[in-house]
């Protein structure tokens, strides 16, 4: 017998409001349907009462978890347009708070994606984890989630050497505690038991359905945007991380080695880091239109900027990396069984406020 | 199962690695944007700060001379505070209180000095840009 289910967009598991409709046929998912546009707020539109610097504090606000990498963009697409040359010092602090955003980021994945099992200690054990990575954010960019630290033409605040050193040290003691937690996570039988085989998405799939970040990874595609060398990535040594399986484990070991790979970077990145400014200044108004990604830690993140000499902006378009990932998410729903659809959607990382802005 | 064993006595044994909050808190770091405020005898009411601010909450009267800025929307970007041409506008890393009930920062600056009267006088005769 065919049942339709609501699920959302209020769900105990789900931080997030997307509403799915779910066709079951007894315990077995056979068709989902999307409903979006429970956290709509037009933030695209206010392009038109302010300015492109104050822009840049209103595409932090698309999503708070990722707010530090929306503004690089937004402020590298800008540069792009007004033909700036950045100096090279606040390309290597933007790519370092990038990357303590995406270690923060991953790791609040992971203990929601532990509470999602109802492992409510992990989650808190991840969540203290994290805590070092926000106290990082607070004390050398002045805030904790929406940092605002990226202008146009630049970064607003330094690191002093003791930070450097500090920030260092931190980023140690991360990637040890999460270090420590790795088999209890992953090798855990009841993990193991609801996230293995669950929710395959395929190489093929992937590619079709244009599936980006660990969900692409996740199913053996090496694909990164920060391989394009954005910021200072060309200067770093770089490798994307690859798992195979495609299911809702390969995605979340993904993201447990993603949090490895960006300790490395904060590192690479301290120890390449030049002297010099660390903004210039902007002259002139943005005209003509340019396009620009980078790499969110839920995946590929596209901007569209049209600008038409004049100090606001004419369009901005924000593609959002759930967005590209709700198409392989409705394709790995079916066949699943109804229990195991809450672990599937988690495992997407969805982010609704981003894809709805 | 038994890696977490080693983690579980840890924070048995181990301090709490939360506060009781209202009794204990938390030193905020020095570069913390916590609380906006302006020093009135400084501003020249130029009104840079209100054109910065992102989410429009300032009002500066540059007739009136009186600085209004409405708190609970304020972001806490510090956009205002380094536009600022005299720099009277500080952020200190102390966290806002809470509230009861909305209110704005308001300040009403000394009237103009005759000196600036005569600045401004000879502004004016310059061709307008
Ligand atoms: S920018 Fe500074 S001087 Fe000008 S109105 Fe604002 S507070 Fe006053
Ligand atoms: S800190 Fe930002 S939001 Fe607050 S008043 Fe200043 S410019 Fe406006």
């Amino acid at each position: 017998m065919r049942t339709i289910l609501p699920f959302g967009p209020q769900h105990p598991v789900l931080p997030e409001p997307i509403h799915l409709k779910l066709v079951v046929e007894d315990e077995t998912v056979v068709e989902a349907l999307p409903n979006l546009g429970y956290v709509h707020r037009g933030l695209e539109k206010l392009t038109d009462i302010r300015d492109y610097n104050q822009m840049v504090n209103i595409v932090e606000r698309v999503c708070g978890i990722c707010s530090c990498i929306h503004s690089l963009n937004y402020c590298e697409a800008v540069e792009k347009l007004l033909g700036l040359e950045v100096p090279q010092r606040a390309h290597f602090l933007r790519v370092m708070w990038g990357e303590i955003h995406r270690i923060h980021s991953h790791l609040l994945w992971l203990g929601l994606f532990a509470d999602g099992f109802g492992f409510e200690s992990l989650f808190m054990q991840f969540w203290r984890i994290r805590e070092r990575a926000m106290d990082l954010m607070e004390a050398t960019a002045g805030n904790r989630v929406v940092i605002s630290t990226n202008i146009v033409g630049g970064v607003r605040k330094d690191i002093t050497p003791e930070q450097k050193a500090w920030i260092l040290a931190e980023t140690d003691k991360i990637e040890k505690e999460v270090r420590a937690l790795e088999k209890t996570i992953l090798d855990d039988y009841t993990v193991k038991k609801r996230c293995c085989g669950k929710g395959v998405l395929t190489k093929e799939q992937a590619h079709q359905l244009g599936a980006v970040g660990p969900m692409l990874r996740g199913s053996g595609w090496a694909q990164d945007v920060r391989q394009t060398g954005y910021a200072a990535y060309g200067q770093l040594d770089f490798e994307p991380v690859v798992e195979y399986d495609g299911d809702s484990y390969a995605r979340s070991k993904v993201r447990f080695r993603e949090v490895y790979a960006a300790a490395d970077l904060i590192r690479q990145c301290l120890a390449k880091l030049p002297e010099g400014e660390i903004n210039t200044k902007v002259k002139g108004k943005p005209e003509g239109e340019v396009w620009h990604r980078v790499e969110q830690p839920r995946g590929e993140l596209f901007y569209y900027i049209k600008g038409n000499g004049s100090k606001n902006l004419e369009r901005v378009r924000i593609r959002t990396p759930t967005f590209a990932n709700i198409p392989p998410l409705l394709a790995v729903l079916p066949g699943c069984e109804l229990a195991d659809v809450p672990v599937i959607v988690l495992s997407i990382d969805p982010c609704i406020s981003c894809t709805e802005r | 199962m038994f890696e977490m064993t080693k983690n579980v006595l840890q924070n048995l044994m181990g301090k709490s690695s939360t506060r009781l909050y209202p009794f204990a808190k938390r030193e905020t770091f020095e570069r913390f944007r916590g609380t906006l405020d302006i020093d009135v005898d400084e501003c020249i009411f130029c009104g840079t700060c209100a054109k910065k601010c992102p989410s429009q909450c300032i009002e500066v009267d540059i007739k009136g001379r009186t600085w209004t800025c409405d708190s609970f929307a304020c972001v806490y970007c510090s956009n205002c505070v380094e536009a600022c041409p005299t720099q009277c506008m500080t952020m200190s890393n102390v966290t806002k209180p809470p509230a009861y009930e909305k209110d704005v920062i308001f300040y009403k600056g000394k009237p103009k000095e005759p000196k600036e009267k005569k600045a401004k006088a000879a502004k004016d005769e310059k061709p307008a840009g």
